[in-house]
């Protein structure tokens, strides 16, 4: 039902092939990533921005603030607001029109990441309790889907957050100030296919395998959220295993691009 | 929310006298409409939630067919009067979720090879909501496509684990999901293949595996219970027959 990228037969024989070989089709080892560039603040009118290059795939997390009124039920907290576009220019399987189902699990995902992490700390983005707060908007634009584009957007999430500045003197609230950041979540991404687990799938390895599972984890190296995503099913072993190496891939990656 | 001054635990038990490994009361019905090809009706603590099944059926529109398979839908829905503050009608983000990774669930053991051309209409109503829907209407969803004779590998069987005053805990209740520090709920067949995997909220790698596990525990235990709604049913059936959709012509 969902929008997905067709693969030839051929193609799909030849990558089952090289996997019985213990090989990935660009040569990477199964728990390699593709290589990754993060670029901050590449738009000037947004408060804060990231380009995130992983592989091919790239991504664009535009964060925007302003004042507005809080929820009912948290009258003194700020507000994040996560929405992802899966614009058609990214991927011929893309198409125009409101958000299918898989651009809210992204978007869903990349929000559950910034907000169980609590990375932003909300309660300071108070203005007058119970009235005004800052509402934090956090916009994924999906430039160019070479497959894993959940990992790049949360990684572009994170780093455009790090590089916020909260836009006081717009609104008269005083001086402009960087938002404190308190964590790093990164999102690891598994599929599995044939018992094989193979971390960062390329859009081609995306199409062939029909079970995912993307762990998000703190700087303690805590869980803060995961999903299984795809049609088939796992054995709680594979499961087990994500886990070990999806913590150490996000350390490295948390280490080398995000902790200056 | 991290409002952890309530306490969920007095004299070793839960705020409803439960022990920490141990799932709230329930209850399942199957056949429960007489439109719908499957249906069930669960009640799983203060959840009430009720699954229709209808199906295979022709596709509309007829672009989604699939020339090899049956599609499989899934829609959860949310009555605006199953929670607290009233919920807006229609599908919103969250349900829009659900529904997906609700869907992906139940198709690994749908045979939808058996019908080409064809869809699988899984609708789930959440009448009353206490924390543990999805894995309620799965639950539901599971029993009715059996119910409606939908060739299956197995049953599906959803639960989930919580974390609270930094204790691991069975189906947690509204209290313990809004207060709690973290939720994970499962499906899986009762080969314990995992098919639907959710978490948030905090827990260390072991704590996780430990959430996993019980988890898992309740689902068995709620299979054997979708297991004896369907054998309470079909047995009747047998006992009298010509009551229900069974036909004899002479």
């Amino acid at each position: 039902m969902s929008v997905t990228n067709v693969i030839s037969e051929i193609k799909k024989d030849f990558i089952y092939n090289l996997l019985l070989k213990g090989e990935r089709i660009d040569g990477r080892t199964f728990d390699q990533y593709r290589e990754i560039s993060i670029q901050r603040d590449v738009i000037r009118k947004a408060e804060g921005s990231a380009l995130v290059k992983l592989g091919s795939s790239q991504v664009l997390v535009g964060v925007k603030m302003q004042p507005g009124e809080p929820f009912q039920d948290t009258p003194n907290k700020g507000v994040i607001i996560t929405n992802a576009e899966l614009v058609p220019l990214a991927s011929p399987s893309f198409e125009p029109g409101p958000p299918n189902e898989m651009g809210i699990e992204l978007a869903r995902l990349v929000d559950r990441g910034v907000r169980e992490s609590k990375a932003v700390d909300l309660g300071a983005l108070c203005i007058v309790p119970g009235k005004q707060v800052w509402i934090i908007f956090i916009d994924v634009h999906i430039l160019d889907d070479c497959g894993n584009i959940l990992d790049a957007a949360s990684l572009g999430a994170i780093a455009a957050l790090m590089s916020t500045k909260v836009p006081a003197a717009r609104y008269g609230l005083g001086e402009d100030y960087i938002l404190p950041i308190r964590d790093i979540p990164i999102a690891t991404t598994a599929i599995e296919f044939n018992d094989v687990l193979m971390f960062d799938p390329g859009v081609d390895e995306e199409a062939i395998a029909n079970t995912r599972l993307t762990i998000i984890s703190t700087m303690n190296g805590n869980i803060c959220g995961s999903q299984k995503s795809g049609t088939g099913m796992l054995k709680p072993e594979q499961v087990y295993r994500i886990i070990d190496i999806a913590c150490e891939k996000a350390k490295e990656i948390r280490e080398k691009f995000l902790e200056a | 929310m991290d409002e952890t001054d309530i306490s969920f635990f007095k004299d070793g038990l839960r705020l409803d006298g439960r022990k920490a490994d141990q799932l709230r009361p329930v209850k399942i019905e199957v056949g429960v409409l007489a439109r719908a090809d499957g249906s069930c009706y669960i009640e799983m603590g203060g959840n009430k939630v009720i699954a229709a099944v209808y199906g295979p059926r022709e596709v509309h529109p007829r672009h989604l067919q699939e020339a090899t398979r049956a599609i499989v839908r899934y829609r959860y829905n949310m009555a605006s009067f199953s929670v607290e503050d009233r919920k807006r009608p229609g599908p919103d983000r969250r349900s829009q979720e659900l529904s997906k990774v609700s869907r992906e669930a139940l198709e690994p053991v749908i045979l939808t090879s058996f019908f080409p051309r064809s869809v699988i209409d899984v609708f789930v109503e959440v009448l009353q909501a206490d924390a543990g829907t999805r894995t309620a209407g799965i639950n539901a969803a599971s029993v009715a496509l059996a119910d409606a004779g939908i060739p299956m590998k197995s049953m599906i069987s959803s639960c989930a684990a919580g974390k609270v005053a930094d204790t691991i805990i069975l189906d947690p209740m509204k209290e313990e999901d809004n207060f709690g520090q973290a939720d994970l709920p499962i499906a899986m067949t009762p080969n314990g293949d995992i098919t639907l995997l959710q978490m948030d909220g905090g827990l260390t790698p072991d704590e996780f595996q430990r959430a996993v596990d019980m988890a898992m525990k309740g689902a068995r235990d709620i299979y054997e219970l979708q297991r004896d709604a369907l054998v309470r049913k079909y047995s009747q059936m047998v006992e009298q027959p010509g009551r229900e959709e069974v036909h004899v012509c002479d």
